[in-house]
């Protein structure tokens, strides 16, 4: 059999390649198998799943556009979804009618049960673009289109002061608050990772340098820094570019962990065969970083930056709670927590807090799938 | 509960009397989540007053954990599964130790008072943050009504005798500003200022140079005679066995495979598995550049142990109708050895 | 060790430095200057100031020089314990922050020993008893006390507290000692308003630190140490509590410093919430309404707070473990 020399020249490198890639694999493999048996971490993962599901389908799952606000039906409590009329399957919520009590000046809601509303399964709504492309008005539920009288109305989870749809709102939240922490988890991944990577590799004056600006950092309250620069956002600022100040604001003091990460392995792994073995071939020392480092320690990564996209959500969420992150139109879980400010509101309203709820959920889940995979990633580090 | 006491073979000349110390069919597992670990399983031996029993074998054989075993000391999730311990007391009656209460008072005056242990690694047995005069006093404290001041003064005593300078003034030092060989004089100090009556040293010399492990042992031996000391010595060093014991028994994988004086040990080795450890060592008449002999293949993980004689697959003597099948017992070979190898008998 | 402790107090001086900066930055952050807001604050008072005294106002605060002369000016004040004018109090920034600012900090304070007291015990239990009940029970709560926010969980124990006891939460003090002078009785009021204030800020807080004396005293008792302790013949809980607990303390306390920035960040969400008379709710109103001076003196006394807490710990360690002496040499 003929070969042509490149040919033969470039075999060993394939080789290198496959033999590579089998025992990334394998590794990968190991990890996956250690993190299968963490239950919590996994049941954990399914439910970060559903929120990014939620994330993608917002449009899809609303029933209501999430700006549209009916004043007369403000502060309007959750209609149940019945799914039997008596005994013949007709799902429908029951009409909800309100009269201004002439003593508080408080709304007062009454469920009527006689009269019904008629809901299906991938109904006609508003208009929008799935994907961000695909024009379309089909929603998972909403008023069925035969029986529809322009006076229905549903609203799931209620609605706020101003009668907007809350189930609505909520899924919108739930896309703006859960993107916001990728975003900044990236960022900070990129400051970490490079901060990191240099601090540990190159170790002496340089790490020294900046493990002392990582202790800095660390020891300022973060809070109170992300108010005073959140709040001299010029007011006149579109909701995008508020929410990309506030990413890079909240990134600019949350890398620190990431860099920690990173830099321990880096010294760790510094002095490890294989990284000597590169480095007596000759090989580039961005090379050795990028081929044969950072590959060896990416589950590493993954682990912290899960546990630090809790963090990214918690900020968020404070900051706009208080009024200085993003701010209304703009819908986000920390603004509309805003509403469920005081006790009177939290004990009349109740399901004002109900955005409570996600946002603890999904801290809760991303927690405990970022310590499975921290766990799996390296199982004799606790 | 008769059990049937096992043959005495190694008998004291003077005195003819029992063991001081008698270890039968221990058995230490580990339950961990990918299975059970028999670290020892099954291991028998005797010490006797004034004698140095070794123990030798390869790394992970299970040395350490019996020793652990004998003062109940493991870890989780290890467990003492079966087996006797059996101290002879003053009187004629043997105490059986474990079936004491695991950390009750009675085991507790029985560590550290009768039968106190050297730890392997000298570097990280003393806490760090304490004095190494407190951590001794505190020993001397638990086994006797001594107050601070004698404490100290007999903590003092110990360790000039073990050959560490200035001892007054390293009392209020930290281990860290201890040198490994100091570490270790000082561990022999805190073990030995008890005055127990059997001395459990766990690879005591390992970690230092050949220097002070010569001294070392000089010292252990030193202060055996002056007190008529029991010590248990391991080691997977065979030069040190050859010089410090009386008896050697010989473990793999958690049984003692052979046990017997020890220049029977080294001149008429029985079992394969002691034959193969003592080619493995180096002579100084070896011909030189001559390939150093090692035996073949590795050690089975303990967790899947071959079946019958564990060491059957890197035997050079293996009988294909029976070694694989059954597991051996220890039998006599001559007056006081014994090897657990069908090679000596079928029974 | 002294060689350790200068090196920490030069990081901590560090810090200060780079808190000043921080905070002078975010006073000039918003547009235009402090004295063109200052005069139409005034203005909207019904106070007209010539533009001679506003040229002498400027000059007063080098606002027509370069900013690191204004940085210096502003620093110079500070020195002299002036730190400025709130045009939204109407006050010396001084007089505003005051008595808050020692609210703050005894707030702090009490919660990182409510944090110590609950959550060593139950680290040490937790991991001396590791895998039972107990040991899931806190390690479960532990794992939601890290997850729900600060101001969340003010929320959550207001509804709580209304619903179930008809009580509102909130302040410091009863109404008879809010302006009273300082009494024992008014201590003890502040100490009992004080509780659910405390219980929230010292959740994440207690939930980290069970999980760091659990996790650290889970390798300690695997040490050998351990082992030559036992073999001694000391009694389980003794020995536990004498070695590998003591050993376990030292990243409890360098935890605590790396927990107080934390704290400090939370007492601010949760005063805004349960309306406490801390520093955190004027911090926003300042912000909300750009009075920026008073805004930027509490970023400032509170990160220098922060930072000396901070140095304090350090400190601590150096007590509590030898090492520490030995290899700071
Ligand atoms: N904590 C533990 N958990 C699980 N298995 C253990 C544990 N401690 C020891 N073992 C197992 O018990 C076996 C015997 O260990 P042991 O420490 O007694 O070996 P050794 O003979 O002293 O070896 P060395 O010469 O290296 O000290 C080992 O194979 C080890 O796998
Ligand atoms: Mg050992």
């Amino acid at each position: 059999m003929e070969s042509n020399p490149v040919e033969q020249e470039l075999a060993p490198e394939i080789e290198d390649i496959v033999e590579e890639r089998i025992s990334v694999a394998s590794q990968r493999q190991l990890i996956w198998w250690r993190f299968r048996k963490h239950r919590v971490a996994v049941v954990a993962t399914a439910l970060i799943v559903i929120f990014y599901t939620i994330v993608i389908f917002a449009d899809f799952l609303a029933t209501n556009v999430p700006a549209d606000s009916e004043a007369f039906r403000g502060l309007m409590p959750p209609q149940q979804v019945h799914i039997f009329d008596g005994w013949k399957p007709s799902p429908h919520v029951c009409a909800v009618t309100g009269a201004r009590n002439p003593i508080t000046y408080q709304k007062d809601y009454v469920t009527d049960c006689t009269e019904k509303i008629q809901v299906r399964l991938f109904a006609r709504g508003y208009d929008y673009k799935l994907f961000g492309v695909i024009p379309t008005d089909r929603h998972l539920i909403g008023l069925s289109d035969d029986t529809l009288r322009p006076e229905d109305y549903i609203y799931i989870l209620g609605t706020d002061k101003q009668g907007r749809d809350m189930y609505s709102r909520l899924l919108f939240g739930t896309r703006i608050s859960l993107t916001i922490g990728l975003f900044g988890v990236a960022l900070s991944l990129v400051l970490g990772i490079v901060l990191g990577a240099v601090s540990g590799f190159y170790g002496g004056l340089i790490d020294n340098l900046i493990q002392r600006l990582v202790e800095i950092v660390r020891s300022i309250p973060s809070i109170p820094l992300y108010m005073g620069m959140a709040a001299a956002f010029p007011h006149d600022w579109s909701i995008l570019k508020i929410y990309f100040a506030i990413t890079i604001i909240i990134s600019l003091f949350a890398w620190t962990d990431l860099g920690r990460v990173v830099r321990g392995r880096f010294l760790t792994m510094r002095d490890e065969d294989f990284v000597t073995a590169a480095m007596l071939s000759g090989a580039s020392q961005r090379r050795i970083i990028f081929r044969h480092m950072l590959p060896s320690f990416y589950s590493h990564i993954i682990a912290a930056a899960t546990l630090a996209l809790p963090l990214m959500i918690i900020a968020e969420t404070t900051l706009s709670f208080l009024g200085l992150g993003l701010r209304p139109p703009a819908i986000s879980w920390g603004t509309l927590l805003q509403d469920a400010q005081n006790v009177q509101t939290i004990a009349l309203t109740p399901w004002l807090m109900i955005p409570a709820i996600p946002v603890i959920l999904v801290i809760l889940a991303l927690n405990f799938m970022g310590d499975g995979l921290r766990d799996a990633a390296d199982p004799y580090s606790n | 509960m008769q059990s049937p006491e096992p043959e005495t073979v190694v008998t004291d000349e003077d005195t003819g009397t029992r063991p001081l110390l008698s270890v039968e069919d221990l058995q230490t597992y580990f339950f961990t989540d990918e299975g059970t670990i028999k670290a020892v399983d099954g291991a028998s031996f005797d010490v006797y007053s004034g004698r140095t029993l070794g123990i030798v074998g390869e790394s992970g054989c299970g040395k350490s954990i019996t020793a652990k075993s004998i003062l109940q000391i493991i870890d989780n999730p290890g467990r003492i599964v079966g087996g006797q311990v059996k101290l002879s007391s003053n009187g004629d009656a043997s105490k059986n130790l474990l079936e004491m209460e695991p950390n009750g008072e009675e085991i507790r005056s029985i560590r550290g008072g009768e039968i106190s242990m050297i730890f392997q690694e000298p570097m990280t047995s003393f806490s760090p943050i304490h004095t190494f005069g407190n951590q001794i006093i505190e020993a001397i404290r638990l086994h006797s009504p001594l107050d601070k001041e004698e404490a100290h003064g007999l903590a003092v005593d110990w360790l000039r005798r073990v050959g560490i300078p200035s001892p007054e003034q390293r009392m209020s030092e930290y281990p860290y500003q201890f040198s490994g060989g100091q570490r270790q004089r000082a561990m022999i100090a805190m073990a030995l200022c008890t005055e127990p009556r059997i001395l459990i040293a766990d690879e005591p010399t390992t970690a230092l140079d050949v220097t002070t492990q010569a001294q070392i042992l000089d010292i252990l031996q030193t202060l055996q005679k002056q007190n008529d000391m029991s010590i248990i010595f391991i080691t997977h060093d065979l030069g040190v066995i050859a010089e410090v014991a009386d008896v050697v028994a010989v473990m793999y994988l958690g049984k003692v495979v052979e046990i017997g004086p020890v220049e029977s040990i080294f001149s008429s080795p029985k079992h394969p598995y002691t034959k193969a450890l003592l080619s493995s060592m180096p002579t100084i008449d070896a011909a030189p550049r001559e390939r150093m002999p090692s035996i073949t293949g590795a050690i089975p993980h303990p967790q899947n142990r071959p079946s019958g004689c564990s060491f059957h697959p890197r035997c050079p003597s293996y009988m294909s109708d029976i070694c694989g099948l059954r597991e051996p017992d220890l039998v006599s070979i001559g007056t006081d050895q014994q090897a657990s190898c069908f090679l000596y008998g079928r029974n | 060790m002294l060689g350790y402790l200068i090196r920490r107090l030069f990081y901590a001086v560090l810090a200060v430095w780079a808190v000043s900066i921080i905070s002078f930055f975010i006073i000039n952050l918003p547009p235009g200057d402090y004295v063109t807001s200052y005069i139409a604050q005034l203005a909207i008072q019904g106070n007209i100031i010539g533009a001679e005294e506003a040229e002498s106002l400027r000059e007063y605060y080098g606002l027509d020089q370069p900013s690191y002369v204004q940085y210096l000016k502003w620093m110079n004040q500070i020195r002299q314990g002036n730190l400025g004018f709130s045009f939204e109090f109407g006050l010396p920034v001084n007089d505003v922050i005051g008595e808050r600012l020692v609210l703050t900090m005894i707030l702090a304070a009490a919660t990182i020993v409510f944090i110590w007291i609950v959550a060593i015990p139950i680290g040490i239990l937790s991991a001396v008893r590791q895998y039972s009940i107990w040991d899931h029970t806190f390690t479960f709560f532990g794992f939601v006390g890290l997850a729900v926010p600060d101001f969340m969980l003010a929320l959550i124990m207001m509804y709580f507290s209304f619903v179930l006891f008809d009580f509102s939460v909130g302040g410091l003090f009863s109404p008879e000692y809010v302006t009273a002078s300082w009494s024992l009785g008014r201590g003890f009021d502040l100490a009992q308003h004080m509780i659910i204030p405390i219980i929230i800020l010292g959740t994440a807080g207690t939930a980290s630190l069970i999980r760091i004396t659990r996790a650290n005293l889970l390798d300690e008792l695997r040490k050998p140490y351990v082992a030559t302790a036992r073999a001694k013949g000391l009694s389980e809980w003794r020995l536990i509590l004498k070695y590998p607990v003591r050993m376990a303390l030292n990243p409890a306390i360098s935890m605590t410093a790396y927990i107080l920035p934390f704290l400090v960040s939370g007492s601010i969400v949760v005063s805004v919430v349960l309306g406490l008379p801390t520093v955190g709710p004027i911090l926003l109103k300042a912000l909300v309404a750009q009075d920026m001076f008073l805004a930027g003196g509490i970023i400032l006394l509170i990160g220098w707070m922060t930072v000396v807490g901070t140095f304090l710990s350090d400190l601590l360690l150096v007590w509590a473990d030898p090492r520490v002496k030995f290899e700071g040499r």
